[in-house]
């Protein structure tokens, strides 16, 4: 029997259209366009000004206070302008725009093809580097990866769970890095590992990708301090609580986090970040983005750098489509829809998704029936038609007795109501609103 | 026959007069002293439970009303300066005079003056797509157009303008109540002064941008070109942002910063067409 | 790129099904059972039906362009299922005006009183059955004996139902196995040879269609097990305690409205509660109550009472009764 989570959950047709496509190294663009915010947290500073010379890899806005992460330039050129521009966000933030001249790397990043699996640091050290390289959760949440490896005190860890489940539609970025990259990946869990201080690692995979857990079984030959688990398919298995619940049974607590019970969760794409600044001394200024949609007519996986447009990479995949509707940063569930192609591809970009005009708008919404699919659908046990209707009406002290904020914004609700009701539209708007009285409160 | 319906005159006579004195008792014994003055202030105030005050509704404003010990600060919007007049004199205070307020839409991105660059699809109301990203025009501060403020009036003083896609607030109508404030996610409606003849001048415009990208999504943006902070003699303009802004209560209308405006983003309204310089200058004086 | 980028939040992508689909896949799952009801009750099955089902889109379509002056939404199906539902618990041979008036009754005060879909708190076509039953008890409580098209819609032979048969005899001091002599034998009412509703008669049909339901994933097995479970397992106990006055379980399960009111009057999405436990606790109570009428109330039948005094507490259990929240209790390994 295969492991899964108990409560919950949807199951999304795969559309994993690229899992067959081999990584494609994108040369670097014209311009790139650098966010200083890729990250969960304080936004970093500027560190260069404009007509500033950069190489790739140099630092160009420093991490601000304890949980924020470095900015490295990545392409060599002339920092042309430090404006707003419009990002993934949707909004207006200060970026870094750098014209490139040439592809000049930093010297003391390791560019040969050898793989160090001898880890000499130690856990200080690895921190700091993840640090230094501006590391961030390679998920989605981009959250700044030294501060996940520093257990608080307090709190004991004793396992590490490299999340391979890579659970939404279309994307196959994490799955062909654990194809190509397993050494390397397999290295940065065990680079965790000791930074942790644990001696126990499980990657969980879902059982779509019946390739990457052989070679990653095979690579590891029987180790005894990692192991792969095989997962039964079921959307959201890649959220964070989910996994831990699967693989091991254990539940974080409402409002609290995965070290809570002693576990900490890395990306897949993390980990091979994680071997690269540790051993390579490579920041993190590129990664893989699947480019897929059934309308592109050469969809693949491309290893983007940070900063290029959107635009390049679609021209990559075969140019824009001529009935495009809608253009996704992310995986279908949860992905933001694009207002613009020039967006630029940041350090949580892991796919961009294309929508034919007749996928792209939503049908309309109709009186709630009740049926209740949303509430056997929500994977954290909450009532997302009761939670709108609260939203609806302003309510959002009652919605945070009903634990709106535990919710993962999955986007289950949403993708099984037969009403097609905005479940998570509003359940955003209430959590949003709560965290903004909250915060308000906490000021006063 | 009539027996029956005698004994059931009875039964239930007696059911209600048994009934009635335990209320009476019950009422007597549970009985809260409340100030009477309370009652007869909430029967001066408009009873619109609108919030403007600050207060939960009208009760709760003359509860505080009692209880304050000056009636500084408290201010009915809707009734105004006559019913805070009336409320002094029940109360035995003295009345506070506070200047009347008016709600202005800051933003003129009509569909005419903003393109849209993107289409939003999904639940219309502006604090949903508030949350989404900056709207269907590369302005990023401007209204949003599916009118939350409107739905929030409680008095029908708002309407959305189906030519502009923005609101109006039709001024006769508006109380300051600033509920329209409170529903607007991007601070684009604020209270100003209530000028005579409902005059008014502001900026319309909230748009943080520098002055190029500002102008590129919007005509009519405000593009922090100093000319009319440099223009007021009054110090009723400051420019922060890349933003202007006049102060209501320190502008003397004297509307010589709406012909400095390079982008027409300073709105005046309800002045007579315009005469010659010197007599304008003369017309504000004399208000004065 | 001639047109512009819709941009709208997360989730880009859902399952098609919509309330359409599902109101048509209850409708596909109420087929089998119809069927039945004509081969047993001939022509009596099609008229009831026809009017039935005509008069309640009639008066939503009516109702909602007239009355409410609003969108008119008669074709989400579910006036239709509202329509038929209210025929199979109708005798076969109801004449017709008195079918219009329960139409009337089950749409116009069951439905649209309320909001129309979504919004109702008692199941529509129970409304405007019990109205009629209260209205109209002698054309209500006449049911014709099942002879296909060989009788007329007018003049079908009538008969008293397996239920009826018991609850008099009870009352006239005989005996369980006595009476048990009078009517058609288990096998023969779980084909659905015997007098009643038109649609509630053939058990083994009404499985079919929940079974359909269950594979489309249109209901879950809560409230139909635990409304068949419940009565099984209380009109167990009665039977043990006195079988010469109690009639048997798997008798209680095949007669009356119980599968057509476990599978699908008290799976009504609207008014059906929302979390699994509470569907449990709403089904166990509509088993109960069931019995309560039946075994000691003045009425033979009670699956509709039992439904509607249900559907009374299901905002009460929406409120109370959550579901289990993830990570509410920590059981840690």
């Amino acid at each position: 029997m295969l492991k899964t989570f108990p409560r919950g959950g949807v199951h999304p047709p795969e559309n994993k259209l690229t899992a067959g496509n081999p990584i494609e190294i994108l040369p670097p663009p014209e311009t790139v366009v650098i966010p200083v915010t890729q990250h969960l947290g304080k936004p970093a500073v500027a560190t260069v000004n404009k007509g500033d010379k950069v190489l790739v890899g140099q630092l160009i806005a420093r991490a601000e206070g304890f949980v924020s992460a470095n900015i490295h330039s990545s392409v060599s050129g002339t920092v042309s302008r430090i404006d707003t521009v419009t990002d993934i966000s949707g909004y207006k933030q200060t970026c870094i725009i750098i014209d490139v001249s040439g592809d000049e790397w930093l010297s003391d990043i390791d560019r040969s093809p050898d793989i160090i699996t001898e880890i000499k640091h130690s856990p200080e050290e690895i921190i700091q580097k993840c640090l230094d390289c501006g590391i961030v959760g390679l998920g989605g949440a981009t959250f700044p990866t030294h501060v996940k490896l520093k257990v608080p005190a307090g709190k004991k860890c004793n396992l590490l769970i490299i999340n391979g489940v890579e659970c939404e539609p279309w994307l196959t970025s994490d799955h062909r890095l654990m194809l190509e990259k397993g050494e390397e990946i397999i290295t940065g869990a065990r680079i965790m590992m000791r930074a942790l201080g644990v001696t126990k690692a499980i990657i969980g995979i879902e059982n779509n990708k019946p390739d990457a857990i052989a070679h990653l079984s095979r690579l590891l030959n029987g180790a005894n301090d990692i192991s792969v688990q095989g997962l039964k398919v079921k959307y959201p298995q890649g959220g964070e609580k989910q996994l831990i619940k699967a693989l091991t049974g254990r539940e974080v607590p409402s409002g609290g986090l995965p070290i809570d019970v002693g576990v900490v969760v890395q990306n897949a794409g993390t980990a091979y970040a994680v071997y690269e600044a540790v051993q390579k001394n490579k920041p993190l200024f590129e990664r893989v983005v699947t480019v897929t949609g059934k309308s592109l007519s050469k969809p693949g996986n491309f290893l983007v750098r940070v900063g290029t447009p959107v635009a390049k990479l679609i021209e990559a995949a075969g140019g824009l489509p001529e009935n495009t509707g809608k253009i996704i940063s992310g995986g279908p569930m949860m992905g933001k829809a694009l207002a613009n192609l020039q967006t630029p591809v940041v350090k949580g970009t892991s796919g961009i998704v294309v929508f034919p005009a007749e996928e792209s708008q939503r049908p309309q919404v109709g009186p709630c029936i009740r049926c209740s699919k949303c509430v056997s659908a929500c994977p954290m046990g909450l009532e997302p038609y009761l939670l709108m209707s609260l939203a609806e009406k302003g309510l959002f002290e009652r919605m945070k007795a009903e634990k709106v904020t535990d919710c993962i914004e999955c986007g289950s609700c949403s993708y099984i109501c037969p009403a097609h009701r905005p479940l998570l539209d509003y359940i955003r708007l209430g959590k949003t609103t709560l965290f903004k009285m909250m915060r308000e409160k906490s000021v006063k | 026959m009539s027996h029956t319906i005698l004994l059931t005159v009875i039964v239930l006579g007696s059911v209600g007069l048994a009934a009635a004195v335990i209320l009476y008792f019950v009422s007597q014994k549970f009985k809260v002293y409340e100030d009477p003055r309370i009652d007869i202030i909430q029967e001066a105030l408009p009873g619109a439970n609108c919030g403007g005050c600050g207060f939960t509704g009208c009760r709760n404003f003359a509860e505080a009303l009692v209880k304050a010990d000056t009636l500084d600060g408290l201010n009915c919007p809707v009734g105004g300066a006559t019913v805070m007049a009336d409320v002094a004199k029940i109360l035995g205070k003295e009345a506070v005079v506070s200047e009347p307020l008016v709600a202005v839409v800051r933003c003129q991105g009509s569909y005419e003056h903003r393109p849209r660059t993107s289409a939003y699809d999904g639940v219309k109301e502006c604090r949903i797509a508030h949350l989404l990203y900056g709207g269907e025009t590369d302005c990023h501060y401007g209204c949003l157009g599916y009118g939350d403020c409107v739905e929030a009036c409680q008095f029908g003083a708002m309407y959305m303008d189906e030519k502009t896609g923005l609101p109006v607030v039709i001024d006769e109508k508006c109380v300051a109540c600033g509920a329209c404030v409170k529903a607007c996610p991007r601070n684009i409606i604020e209270l100003r002064k209530k000028f005579k003849k409902d005059r008014k001048i502001y900026v319309s415009c909230v748009n943080c941008d520098r002055g190029g990208p500002a102008r590129k999504a919007c005509k009519v943006a405000c593009i922090a070109c100093n000319k009319c902070f440099n223009v007021c003699k009054f110090g009723a303009i400051t420019i922060q942002n890349n933003l202007a802004y006049i102060d209501s209560f320190k502008c003397t209308l004297c509307r010589k910063c709406v012909t400095e405006c390079p982008t027409s983003a300073i709105v005046e309204l309800n002045f007579p067409p315009r005469k010659a310089e010197e007599e304008a200058v003369k017309e504000t004086l004399t208000q004065k | 790129m001639s047109s512009l980028l819709t941009v709208s939040q997360s989730p880009h992508i859902h399952t098609g099904d919509d309330t359409k689909k599902l109101m048509r896949g209850v409708i596909i799952a109420l087929i089998p059972a119809f069927i039945a009801s004509v081969y047993y009750f001939g022509w009596g099955a099609l008229i009831v039906t026809a009017t039935s089902v005509l008069s309640c889109i009639f008066f939503e379509y009516v109702i909602q362009k007239y009355l409410i002056r609003g969108p008119v939404t008669i074709t989400d199906g579910s006036a239709i299922v509202t329509g038929l539902l209210l025929a199979f618990n109708l005798p076969s041979n109801l004449p017709v005006h008195i079918i219009i008036i329960g139409a009337l009754v089950a749409i116009g005060i069951g439905k649209m009183s309320f909001g129309g879909l979504g919004n109702n708190p008692f199941n529509p076509a129970l409304v405007g059955r019990v109205f009629l039953l209260i209205s109209f008890p002698v054309q209500m409580t006449t049911w014709p004996v099942p002879s296909g098209f060989k009788t007329g819609y007018a003049d079908a032979v009538t008969g008293a139902t397996p239920l009826g048969v018991l609850k008099e005899g009870i009352r006239n001091g005989e005996q369980v196995s006595q009476l048990m002599n009078q009517i058609p034998d288990h096998m023969q009412m779980f084909y659905g040879h015997m007098g009643g509703s038109m649609g509630e008669v053939a058990a083994l049909a009404l499985l079919i269609g929940f079974v359909y339901m269950l594979v489309k994933k249109i209901i879950t097995w809560h409230i139909p097990v635990a409304v068949t479970g419940s009565i099984a397992l209380f009109t167990g106990i009665l039977w043990l305690i006195n079988p010469e006055k109690n009639a048997d379980p798997l008798f209680h399960l095949l007669t009356g409205g119980v599968m057509l009111g476990a599978i699908f009057m008290a799976t009504d999405y609207v008014t059906s509660p929302m979390v699994p436990k509470a569907m449990i606790i709403y089904g166990i109570g509509i088993g109960v109550i069931t019995v309560i009428i039946r075994v000691y109330g003045a009425y033979p039948e009670g699956v509709s009472f039992a439904i509607l005094i249900m559907n009374a507490f299901v905002p009460l259990m929406n409120a109370w009764i959550k579901p289990k929240r993830f990570g509410e209790e920590v059981k840690n390994g």
